[in-house]
């Protein structure tokens, strides 16, 4: 048990730092109510008097495409993580039930490539790619899959081996073949792995930058990191439509947070201790 | 139980495609690109056998012209140099904090889960846009406050080597120590019960628990904490291109960011490789030892 006066001290720490984490936010949000002369004047003040605009928000909302990009952003991650989620679940799942020498070596196949930094297969792979002209969405999509079915099927590797075999046996007696098997009894069961499996591709997918501005060649497919990219190169030296458009980008995820925090916290969790 | 290999290679084919076809042949196939004189376009690129590797550690500052604008390249060996630095110094500290936030938010204090919450909120945003954030903080804030109170050391942020390393520093660790804390609370509520209810009867006080329980027995989970800090500093882009650009002086280019402009900037994909393959070597060498060296320290209980 902590002591009175102990306690004390450690939440005013507490305090204190998280004002600290959190200082970089405040100083977004009211730098982004000013106008280019208020941002001059003071950055750390509140936005006050005739240095107080609103307008930077639309401008910077329509010169973003915001709706536009959340669309590509959130097309393209949930499509991928569907993906990802279904074949990587498929795939450990037969590779735990079979005990053979190449479902070994195509599991260890996986596991080896975690090391390979993408900027080692960058080059290749977009040349690869846009000779089989498949780029753009469908491509980008197919490219996330392969790289999101390492860790993918690493986790539902480790779970699947925790899992009984009894109901898949129950089931063969019952006559289901393998596919039946696999969508009526194990997925179900996979619950709480998928969860992490979702929150860490869906973390990752929303917020890549490289593999996107690599991929997506048409303007009206840009997602909203590339949008960014090119916005911030637009208005670096006006701050306060920066800042407005930066705020903007980064809401989604902030909202999202707030409603899904615990089972991010839990995912982020069980996807480190493996 | 019995799976068909049809029904096997069912199931397993569509990851294994994908994966064959993004990760797997391009790292054979970068290989081999790694030893030409690729430019990106030509149809034929010609074998230059080791050139590209000996250029890699050799070549002084690099100029060249992209369309009409000059473009000059750092040496490799800085870069390299600096990657490692910046490598050292955040593990370092993103962990040290992150084990810290972790002790703060899992000793009973009222509102622990809203500090959690506050200290993890950075990592759900893309490093492109914490760059930009972060920007603007080091060039406007810094200055504001250093004219203010004429501190001196705040202002000009990000115009000097030492300044842009620090920056990249700060930007990773305000990132990542949310995110090691969320692996060290995990390894701290795993620690079994009992060993902290043997301190309390012993009269242990915190620190005595922190040394001879805590820590030990943390050590184990830092085996992750680490290879993901070490592997993350390494290949950093985003925070890079979008903080500092590689500036001032080129001097904070690091690894990700020199092969990207090596290859798209100045249209030597060859090149490119040679350091790609380099960076691959170096990233899977790293990990590889720091994995099995924790592993050896780690205790079981």
């Amino acid at each position: 048990m902590e002591s009175k006066k102990n306690k004390i001290i450690l939440s005013i720490v507490g305090v204190l730092l998280a004002l600290l984490f959190l200082s970089p936010f405040y100083l977004v949000v009211v730098n982004s109510f000013k106008t280019m002369k208020g941002i001059f004047i003071n950055t750390n003040a509140l936005p006050f008097g005739e240095y107080f605009v609103l307008s930077n928000y639309p401008i910077a909302f329509e010169r973003l495409d915001f709706l536009m990009a959340i669309k590509n952003s959130l097309t393209i991650t949930i499509v991928s993580t569907v993906f990802i989620v279904l074949f990587s679940s498929m795939a450990a799942w037969v590779l735990v039930r079979t005990k053979t020498w190449y479902s070994n070596f195509i599991f260890m196949l996986f596991a080896a490539a975690m090391l390979i930094p993408f900027q080692s297969v960058m080059l290749p792979l977009v040349s690869l790619m846009g000779k089989l002209n498949f780029l753009n969405p469908p491509g980008l999509i197919f490219m996330y899959v392969g790289f999101g079915s390492s860790l993918s099927i690493i986790l539902y590797h480790g779970f699947i081996k925790s899992v009984p075999l009894e109901l898949e046996e129950a089931a063969v007696i019952d006559g289901c073949n393998q596919f039946q098997i696999y969508s009526i009894v194990v997925f179900p069961l996979l619950k709480p792995i998928t969860v992490t499996v979702t929150i860490l591709n869906v973390m990752w997918i929303w917020n890549d930058f490289l593999l996107p501005q690599l991929t997506i060649n048409k303007p009206e497919w840009a997602t909203i990191p590339l949008k960014m990219f090119f916005f911030f190169g637009q208005y670096s030296k006006q701050w306060h439509f920066a800042l407005a458009g930066l705020l903007i980008t980064m809401l989604p995820v902030i909202i999202f947070y707030f409603f899904a925090q615990k089972q991010i916290v839990k995912g982020v969790m069980a996807g480190s201790i493996k | 139980m019995k799976t068909s290999k049809l029904s096997f290679g069912l199931f397993v084919a569509p990851c294994l495609i994908a994966f064959l076809l993004v990760v797997i042949i391009p790292t054979f196939s970068g290989i081999l690109m790694s030893f030409t004189d690729w430019n990106g376009i030509d149809a034929n690129p010609n074998f230059v056998g080791l050139t590209n590797y000996v250029k890699a550690f050799t070549d002084d500052m690099v100029t060249t012209k992209f369309l009409t604008v000059e473009f000059q390249m750092p040496r490799f060996i800085n870069v390299f140099l600096f990657t490692a630095e910046f490598a050292i110094v955040s593990v370092i500290l993103i962990n040290a904090i992150g084990f810290g936030l972790a002790l703060l938010v899992t000793r009973g204090l009222k509102g622990s889960n809203i500090l959690r919450s506050v200290f993890f909120i950075p990592n759900l945003i893309g490093g492109l846009i914490l760059g930009f954030l972060w920007q603007f903080i080091f060039t406007k804030v810094f200055n504001h406050i250093g004219d203010t109170y004429g501190i001196e050391f705040l202002k000009g942020w990000l115009s000097t080597t030492g300044t842009g390393f620090w920056g990249l520093v700060i930007v990773l660790s305000w990132q990542m120590s949310g995110y090691m804390m969320i692996i060290y609370i995990a390894a701290i509520q795993n620690i079994p019960s009992s060993l902290f209810e043997a301190a309390d009867l012993d009269g242990a006080n915190f620190i005595l628990k922190l040394k001879n329980i805590i820590v030990p027995l943390v050590a184990q989970a830092s085996t992750v904490g680490l290879f993901l800090t070490l592997s993350n500093a390494f290949k950093l882009f985003d925070q890079n291109l979008a903080l500092t650009n590689g500036g001032p002086y080129l001097s904070t280019q690091m690894l990700a960011l020199n092969i990207y402009r090596t290859a798209f900037v100045m249209q030597d994909f060859g090149q490119g490789q040679a350091k790609a393959v380099i960076f691959l070597i170096a990233v899977s060498a790293i990990t590889l030892t720091q994995m099995s060296i924790s592993k050896k320290k780690e205790v079981e209980f």
